[in-house]
């Protein structure tokens, strides 16, 4: 078992004609994901072959659902026109839209979570990296080659950060590896990702990337106290970052939280999960609870 | 959550750049361009040019300081005047204050109003909830954040649908749920939805307007507002570009921007180059872990160069931290994932053999990643003095650190 991608997810790319989605796309179906379409309204009807793989190109995402039974889309349309595209995804009611593309506007994002509450839509991202169940699928840019499968599990706001602690744990493995991506508004959050987890017979441990802003790290640590039974490790980046000078005081009023890396710490330490002061010690101490 | 007058996203020290902070001047003429009332006035950047603004307003006149931080008034950024002459005198007692790190380039130059009440009135985008929130209340001046956590029953919070937005009807409702009295109802109604389209059409993730303020004869007008534009909507705001600070931004900043780079000047001895945001914020970490060994050291930069690393990127990239006087000691930190450590070690060679001389300080280089055996290769191979690899990222800090003690 994985989270919300496995062998059996079939794969459409909106924008794999774009200079981004097809060099991904190739990459995708070099790991072994199942890609049975793109999306692009002026080329559809037509092919891209990728060493060999012909994959279809589509108008619409509900057309490319109907014609092949795919059930994620990996979207690297670029910001202007990525908002019509999450919300045709949205409308077309795939189970998986994994928004890869960065600099969207937060009044779109914003828009197209409102648009999409109460859908079927699960929606990562965006300006995530995707996520992958190795051996399986790979639904975004994460390298595949970095890590095998196995029995942790990760949610992380940041790319690189993901691929460091993949690279570190990669005897061991990951069930799935979420990047759910750094932006204020995001489709699924460490608490979704969690409860999946906590929920996946697969997965043993899990570990969680947290950076400063926003207060969505001591939500997911009262989450862990109140649901979660398996081992979490945590890792919160930015603790040195300089401090945000406050303009308004609307931002305050509304969060509760400092959303400092000190008050992220705290709130997971609170909730009994161990927290690595660097990455090296978040996998050392997950190392730990695996061999245990 | 915070907003950083950096322009950052407010919330991770201006390390993922999104948001833009505004100017007190540059938020009033936005709010009055969408027919929001406010007061006359104009910026002035030198006395003579506040004396000039203050001849053509009625006196009195007030002189603000245009910074980009809370509390000017208590540090003589705020001041009353009576007349043209006596403005430039102010102007020229505020221009080039220095409050709370903040130097003063401008100050604001505006008709002085009498206040009958202060009000608060804001839109937001509430992160936590995945929404836009209006927030109101008949308590406004100074102090709304002692209002929310002393009587928050006094503070109306509203959710704002994104999909629908603020129309007179939920203008309405906003303004009744906060109280507002029967005499200014309809004129806040009516800003409210003025202030929307402010907030939905120049893609702001904050409107404050605090105070908005009713006059003697019962006018309502916005006296001082806070915007925060979303960076990521220049493709479609073509003109927010001309409103980002560049004045006052540091030097090194304005060069890294030049060239797209997305650097921030820190106060340390070290300075840090890797690819992805979240890795660089976690090196910062990991190196003032490593320098609190080694007398204090600390990061002197951020600077993340994204996912390509590619050899153009990092030399840009190394060119800004070594013309940084402060720079003792440099630590390139690149997981090698789409980007493999052989092409990032050859962009490092290359970077420097393209610096020649200008490279006079030590490198530590910490590569992780794929194809890490060949990039180390490359590096040792190269053979360059300065160049110093360290295989884990814990040790590296600590070596960066060590190398900028000395």
């Amino acid at each position: 078992m994985s989270i919300f991608l496995n062998e059996n997810s079939k794969v459409i790319v909106q924008g794999m004609t774009g200079a981004e989605g097809s060099k991904h796309t190739q990459r995708m179906l070099a790991s072994g994901t199942a890609i049975v379409g793109g999306v692009n309204p002026r080329k559809a009807g037509t092919r891209v072959d990728f060493d060999g793989a012909s994959v279809p190109v589509f108008g619409g995402v509900a057309e490319a659902m109907k014609e092949t039974g795919a059930d994620v889309s990996v979207i690297f349309v670029p910001p202007p026109f990525a908002k019509a595209a999450m919300i045709e995804a949205v409308d077309a009611q795939i189970g998986l839209a994994v928004v890869i593309t960065e600099g969207i506007p937060v009044h779109d994002s914003t828009y197209v979570w409102a648009h999409a509450r109460g859908s079927s839509t699960r929606m990562i991202g965006p300006n995530c990296p995707g996520l992958i169940s190795p051996g399986r699928s790979n639904a975004g840019i994460i390298p595949a080659n970095i890590t095998q499968a196995g029995k942790i599990g990760l949610v992380s706001k940041s790319g690189t950060l993901t691929y460091q602690m993949m690279y570190e744990l990669r005897d061991i493995g990951f069930s799935t590896a979420v990047g759910i991506g750094g932006d204020p508004v995001v489709g699924t959050t460490h608490i979704d990702c969690l409860q999946a987890f906590q929920d996946d017979p697969e997965t043993e441990a899990i570990v969680m990337i947290g950076e400063i802003g926003g207060d969505a790290e001591e939500r997911a640590a009262d989450y862990i106290k109140a649901n979660v039974t398996k081992p979490v490790v945590g890792y919160v980046a930015g603790f040195t970052a300089p401090e945000g000078k406050t303009m308004g005081h609307a931002g305050a009023i509304v969060s509760g939280s400092a959303g400092t890396a000190q008050a992220k710490q705290e709130a997971l330490e609170a909730a009994g999960v161990r927290v690595g002061k660097t990455p090296s010690e978040t996998a050392r101490l997950m190392r730990e609870i695996v061999a245990s | 959550m915070r907003y950083n007058a950096r322009g950052g996203d407010g919330e991770t020290g201006g390390l993922r750049c999104l948001f833009v902070d505004l100017f007190e001047y540059q938020a009033r003429d936005l709010l009055a361009s969408h027919g929001v009332p406010v007061l006359p006035g104009g910026v002035a950047e030198t006395p003579e040019e506040a004396e000039a603004i203050a001849r053509e307003i009625a006196q009195p006149v007030v002189v603000k300081a245009q910074v980009k931080v809370g509390g000017r008034g208590k540090a003589g950024g705020v001041k009353l005047a009576d007349n043209p002459e006596d403005a430039r005198a102010r102007a020229q007692d505020i221009l080039g204050l220095d409050i709370k790190g903040h130097i003063t380039h401008r100050v604001m130059v505006a008709q002085a109003s009498d206040i009958a009440e202060e009000y608060y009135f804001s839109y937001l985008l509430d992160r936590s909830n995945r929404t836009f929130l209006a927030m109101a209340s008949v308590a406004g001046g100074m102090d709304i954040e002692e209002v929310a956590a002393t009587r928050p029953d006094e503070l109306a919070k509203v959710p704002i649908d994104a999909t629908v937005g603020v129309d007179e009807a939920k203008a309405t409702e906003i303004v009744d749920a906060a109280n507002f009295p029967a005499e200014v109802r309809d004129q806040v109604i009516a800003i409210a939805v003025q202030l929307w389209e402010v907030f939905s059409k120049e893609d702001a993730t904050l409107v404050e307007v605090n105070p908005l303020a009713k006059a003697p004869d019962g006018t309502v007008l916005a006296l001082d507002a806070k915007v925060t534009l979303d960076g990521n909507a220049e493709f479609r705001q073509p003109e927010h570009a001309a409103l980002e600070d560049a004045a006052s931004a540091d030097p090194l900043e304005a060069a890294a921007k030049e060239k797209d780079l997305n650097y921030v000047k820190l106060e340390g001895e070290v300075g840090i180059i890797g690819n992805g945001a979240g890795l660089v914020m976690s090196t910062l970490d990991v190196v003032a872990y490593a320098g609190e060994e080694f007398g204090g050291v600390k990061p002197a930069n951020f600077l993340d160069i994204g996912g390509g690393a590619s050899a153009e990127v990092m030399g840009n990239g190394l060119h800004i931290i070594l013309s940084d006087p402060a720079v003792k000691s440099v630590f390139v930190n690149v997981f090698g994932g789409i980007t493999s450590c052989d092409a990032v070690a050859n962009g490092i060679v290359s970077a420097l053999q393209h610096l020649g001389d200008e490279a006079t300080k030590p490198l530590v280089v910490r590569l992780d990643g794929n194809n890490v055996e060949e990039g180390r290769r490359i590096l040792a191979e190269a053979n360059h003095p300065l160049v110093t690899v360290v295989d884990t990222m814990d040790g590296a800090a600590r070596r960066a650190a060590e190398l900028a003690a000395a």
